[in-house]
């Protein structure tokens, strides 16, 4: 599988990354390559194998029986806002968003 | 072409924010109403370095609802990233479940207006976590973000393409609602956003096996919007189809000011959200004697409760539909048929006097003045006959209103016990008819509606107490042998 300029346009955006006209090129090629890679690997026949969701070899502990969950946290808004470039009413403020 | 001509075909997405205190990932509370902000920890704003921590009362909210449902609960399954920017959801992804969700095929049955079920699938139902609030209005060029919300724990329950119309779309969220209140899945509080509907909706001719174009309406939050935005869609989408035309695969929402769904604003490209395994959250493993431990917890189920109401108690199916339908009122009726003995009764009194009372005082039920006991113990008299139907609304009334400690009491201290007894009614009807010896002629001589006149005396007599069926045995005895 290959892919094109308008691909890496899209996924560009999709990440939110502002990639100037200039470097697609340079990006497409990487990509490709990686790709190239994934296909090499894509040969191995996997059939018999469960896909790996996490590399680490334990599993989520069952905790005893719980009807709530712990509520271990209080207010700390005053010291996470003193981050935030724009806070008004409590609220985090960013540039208008409609959609 | 007609309506009749074409067969809709729904599928609905229903998110339930499940009733824990805690969040998802986080150890923030999840209370409603809470001033901005804070119960935002620093997980559920996303800020770098942490990392999140799977609440357990939400896969045991799950499992709840999966045995609920009748459906498979996975043994192993996996959290995954969505990703999209959205400044509601900080980090930039929302962490849910995509190919191994912890519940799997269940069913569902649903009663129509018309009497008849039908069995709808549950195809699939996932954890995820909530976004946050963003509210647009009160800022120039801005927008203010809440993310109390984000990283409350949801319940996506995924339908199978089964609902053919807005009654069965609206009968499968109100049976999905009702179950999870009952099991305290979640609170149910539709107006707080704790269960809302995603419809989607097509039409193809009948007979067609291939599925028509879709579209769906997203965020429906009450039964009677979901109703009007199915119906908006098949109307909107029948007309283009009817048209000629073809319906746009696309996302749209529901005004209910103008009644109508309206196309969300895409974006120019479709949206690909980029899933991968969550590397934060190992995979969950929920094994049997868990499963087990918690379908022992779990009450009776609000249709086995019913089905058993039919069986053990000969309840009509409307009687036994009403009681079982919430677990305190059916545990309240179940207790007055323990003392009084009853059930058709009981079933009568709890729906007909209880709930007149709790409504008119409007009071729930936990605060009714008359304990099921109480109101047992008046059914069980009504049954031997030593009250009548009449005197037990009387020492009811006197419970409800707190002049009475118990209905034991209260019947002693009025000396209201029906005079059932035969060596006692006798010499009155006796004397009543001595009295009356014109009326008692009129009677044999055919004017059989004289009989009411009768009681009436002896009633007076007693001041009410009289066994009504005893009487008018002995007094037609009386009247009828010459």
């Amino acid at each position: 599988m290959k892919i094109n300029e308008e691909i890496v346009a899209n996924i560009a955006e999709l990440a939110q990354l502002d990639m100037p006209q200039e470097q697609l090129q340079e990006y497409l090629d990487s990509l490709n390559n990686v790709l190239e890679l994934a296909e090499q690997m894509q040969s191995i026949d996997t059939t018999d194998v469960e896909p790996m969701s996490n590399p680490l070899d334990s599993i989520q502990h069952l905790h005893a029986d719980s009807d709530d969950g712990f509520v271990t946290e209080s207010n700390h808004r005053e010291r996470y806002q003193k981050v935030a470039p724009e806070t008004e009413q409590g609220l985090y403020l960013v540039p208008k968003v409609i959609d | 072409m007609s309506r009749t001509d074409w067969e809709v075909v729904i599928g609905l997405e229903i998110h339930v924010q499940l009733l824990t205190a805690a969040k998802i990932f986080s150890g923030a509370s999840t209370q409603f109403g809470a001033l901005p902000n804070s119960q935002a920890s620093a997980v559920d704003l996303g800020l770098p370095g942490v990392l999140p921590v799977l609440n357990p009362a939400v896969y045991k909210k799950a499992v709840c609802f999966g045995l609920g449902i009748g459906a498979k609960i996975n043994h192993r399954s996996v959290f995954d990233r969505k990703n999209y920017f959205y400044p509601d959801s900080p980090k930039g992804y929302q962490i849910t479940q995509l190919d191994y969700p912890i519940i799997e095929s269940g069913e569902i049955e649903i009663t129509l207006s018309n009497g008849s079920n039908k069995t709808i699938g549950v195809t699939r139902a996932h954890l995820e976590e909530d976004a946050g609030k963003s509210l647009h209005e009160n800022f120039l060029n801005q927008t203010g973000i809440d993310l109390n919300r984000a990283g409350t724990p949801l319940l996506e329950i995924v339908s199978e393409p089964d609902l053919r119309s807005s009654e069965e779309a609206v009968a499968y969220a109100k049976y999905i609602h009702h179950l999870v209140t009952y099991l305290s899945v979640s609170d149910g509080n539709m107006a707080e956003g704790s269960l809302r509907c995603d419809a989607n909706v097509s039409l193809r001719k009948h007979g067609d096996s291939k599925l028509g174009t879709r579209t769906e309406t997203k965020n429906v939050n009450s039964f009677r919007f979901l109703e009007r935005a199915i119906e908006f869609e098949i109307s909107r989408q029948m007309e283009i189809l009817e048209s000629g035309g073809r319906v746009t695969q696309e996302t749209r929402l529901y005004d209910s000011e103008r009644d109508e769904t309206r196309p969300m604003r895409s974006k120019e490209t479709a949206t690909d959200y980029r899933y991968f395994p969550e590397p934060d959250l190992l995979p969950l493993y929920i094994d049997q004697n868990y499963i087990d431990s918690i379908r022992q917890q779990m009450p009776e189920l609000p249709d086995q409760k019913n089905t058993r109401f039919i069986a053990d108690y000969q309840l009509n199916t409307d009687d036994a539909g009403y009681l079982s339908a919430n677990t305190e009122l059916a545990n309240y009726f179940e207790s007055v048929v323990d003392t009084g003995g009853n059930a058709r009764l009981a079933a009568n009194w709890v729906r007909v006097e209880l709930m007149a009372g709790l409504n008119r005082d409007n009071l729930p039920l936990s605060e009714a003045p008359v304990s099921a006991t109480e109101l047992g113990f008046l059914i069980a008299r009504i049954q031997d006959q030593s009250i009548s139907g009449k005197i037990a609304k009387t020492v009811f009334e006197a419970l409800w209103r707190n002049e009475a400690t118990s209905a034991q009491d209260f019947i002693k201290a009025n000396n209201l016990s029906q005079v059932s007894d035969i060596n006692a009614l006798e010499p009155l009807i006796s004397k009543v008819l001595e009295d009356n010896i014109k009326q008692v002629e009129q009677f044999r001589a055919g004017k059989t509606k004289l009989m009411g006149f009768f009681v009436g005396q002896i009633m007076k007599q007693t001041q009410g107490k009289a066994n009504p069926k005893q009487l008018n045995e002995i007094l037609l005895q009386k009247l009828n042998s010459n």
